[in-house]
């Protein structure tokens, strides 16, 4: 059974419709990588799965559980959009990191507010403890205390990434999380993916590297004008397009090389 | 008049000019939050409304704002219904909520958005979020504004006097009346004090914000 379903989302800002109609399926470990030219949809996509957005239209099923219908969504109180929201986790592009906190901090400080209001939550030190181990697998325990304005970008990022699997998402989506960072920052943190994706997190990347989406994923979706123009592995869609507007984005994309 | 009893005068008077300016700070700066919700509310016709108010605050003197609140009353129900300090303190408290709720607004309106997203896809409430993720960056941002206002504060207690309440100004201007005017310029001694200890505390506050950038 898919962990995720997503089922004929529609999304209209005022009278321009930027989503027209999604539906794609993820299978739990599987990594789908969306690309697609600015406004054709993909953020919005990401959006709406982590409930930033409201969609119009379609159901969104995580393990067999309906959490979004729009025929429907008056019933959903905020408590309920907390706890669907958490199936999955977001990296932004631009990391979004909490200032004042420590990379510690910013990490815990999520966690323990909702543990807290559990009866048997976890203590403060098993979250510490779960928080460091993250850290170590992004490779930035030596940097817990210090303050993300001290961090390179892609340290940033990754401290951000990090922070996202800390709420224990059964999908972990990413928006460009590289757009924001130099070239040489970039490989850090795609490196840090590659290493999720071998111990089986389950991922949605938005992103322009290309040459990282056909490398990282089982699944590539590319977008265009709000529709799935074209889905299949990344040979079939990277190696042959079928669609001329995947054929002409990615002459559009590899012309200037 | 000695310069011992000149002293002991404007110390008196000090008193009052502490007064108005600790109560005025003390609940003019909750107040003043109370008002910015209500001027970025989703609801317009309170927005509206707060935003009205705030324009009427600001827009008219302070001092016509003291004797209104002194006068006007008696005007209208043939007697006064706030004594001469309290109409002082409610003009000053209304009038510093209105400046303080617009600093606070645009404060709390610089954190970009993706620090609430960033809290909300974390599964934060909203309160939450703004407890513990937004307040406190607010802080840093807005306290040289809120400082400024702070100092400017001191020296408009003298607008007090249109009441007569004897603060700091009104004491030295009672000397006067006997042909002696340096206790008057005496008096600037007495503020500079003040809003010394004032600059050096913001600035000490300010520092203790300067551990991370935002």
């Amino acid at each position: 059974m898919s962990v995720l379903n997503v089922n004929n989302i529609k999304k209209n800002f005022g009278k321009v419709e930027v989503l027209k109609g999604i539906s794609f399926s993820l299978e739990k470990g599987e990594v789908i990588s969306i690309i697609g030219s600015s406004g054709s949809g993909k953020t919005t996509l990401l959006r709406c799965l982590n409930f930033l957005e409201t969609p119009d239209k379609g159901t969104i099923t995580v393990d067999g559980k309906v959490i979004f219908d729009a025929d429907n969504k008056k019933k959903m109180s905020d408590a309920e959009i907390r706890e669907n929201r958490l199936n999955f986790g977001l990296v932004f592009q631009s990391f979004n990191l909490f200032p004042q906190y420590t990379v510690l901090k910013n990490l815990t400080l999520a966690r323990e507010l909702m543990e807290k209001n559990k009866k048997d939550g976890l203590s403060k030190q098993q979250i510490t403890d779960e928080a460091l181990e993250l850290l170590e697998r992004v490779g930035l325990a030596d940097k817990k205390d210090s303050y993300p304005c001290q961090l390179s970008g892609g340290q940033q990022q990754r401290v951000a990434i990090a922070r996202a699997l800390s709420m224990k998402p059964a999908i972990l989506c990413f928006d460009e999380p590289t757009s924001a960072l130099d070239p040489e920052l970039t490989g850090e943190v795609l490196k840090v993916i590659k290493e999720l994706k071998e111990s089986n997190t389950t991922m949605i990347i938005v992103t322009h590297e290309m040459g990282f989406a056909k490398n990282v994923s089982d699944k590539v979706i590319f977008m265009a004008d709000g529709i799935i123009e074209e889905v299949g592995t990344p040979e079939e869609v990277f190696d042959n397009p079928k669609s001329e507007k995947t054929k002409h984005f990615f002459s559009k994309s590899f012309e200037n090389i | 008049m000695g310069f011992w009893n000149v002293t002991l005068s404007l110390i008196g008077g000090l008193k009052y000019t502490c007064l108005i300016f600790a109560l005025t700070l003390v609940l003019a700066l909750p107040l003043g939050l109370v008002i910015a919700f209500g001027s970025m509310s989703k609801f317009k016709p309170l927005s509206y409304l707060i935003k009205t108010f705030v324009w009427i605050i600001r827009g008219v003197p302070l001092m016509l704002q003291v004797i209104i609140f002194f006068y006007v009353p008696g005007f209208l129900f043939g007697q006064p219904i706030l004594t001469r300090f309290a109409s002082v303190i409610a003009a000053f408290v209304i009038n510093y909520a209105c400046y303080f709720s617009e600093i606070y607004r645009g404060g709390i309106e610089s954190i970009s958005k993706g620090q609430y997203e960033a809290g909300q896809v974390l599964g934060m409430t909203k309160l939450q979020i703004f407890f513990k993720i937004i307040l406190m960056q607010v802080v840093k941002r807005i306290l040289p504004p809120i400082a400024n206002e702070v100092i400017t504060l001191v020296k408009d207690t003298a607008l007090a006097r249109v009441v007569m309440i004897v603060e700091i100004i009104q004491a030295a201007q009672n000397f006067a009346a006997y042909g002696l005017m340096w206790p008057l310029f005496y008096t600037a001694i007495f503020y500079l004090a003040f809003v010394g200890i004032l600059t050096l505390l913001f600035g000490h506050i300010e520092k203790k914000f300067n551990y991370y950038k935002a």
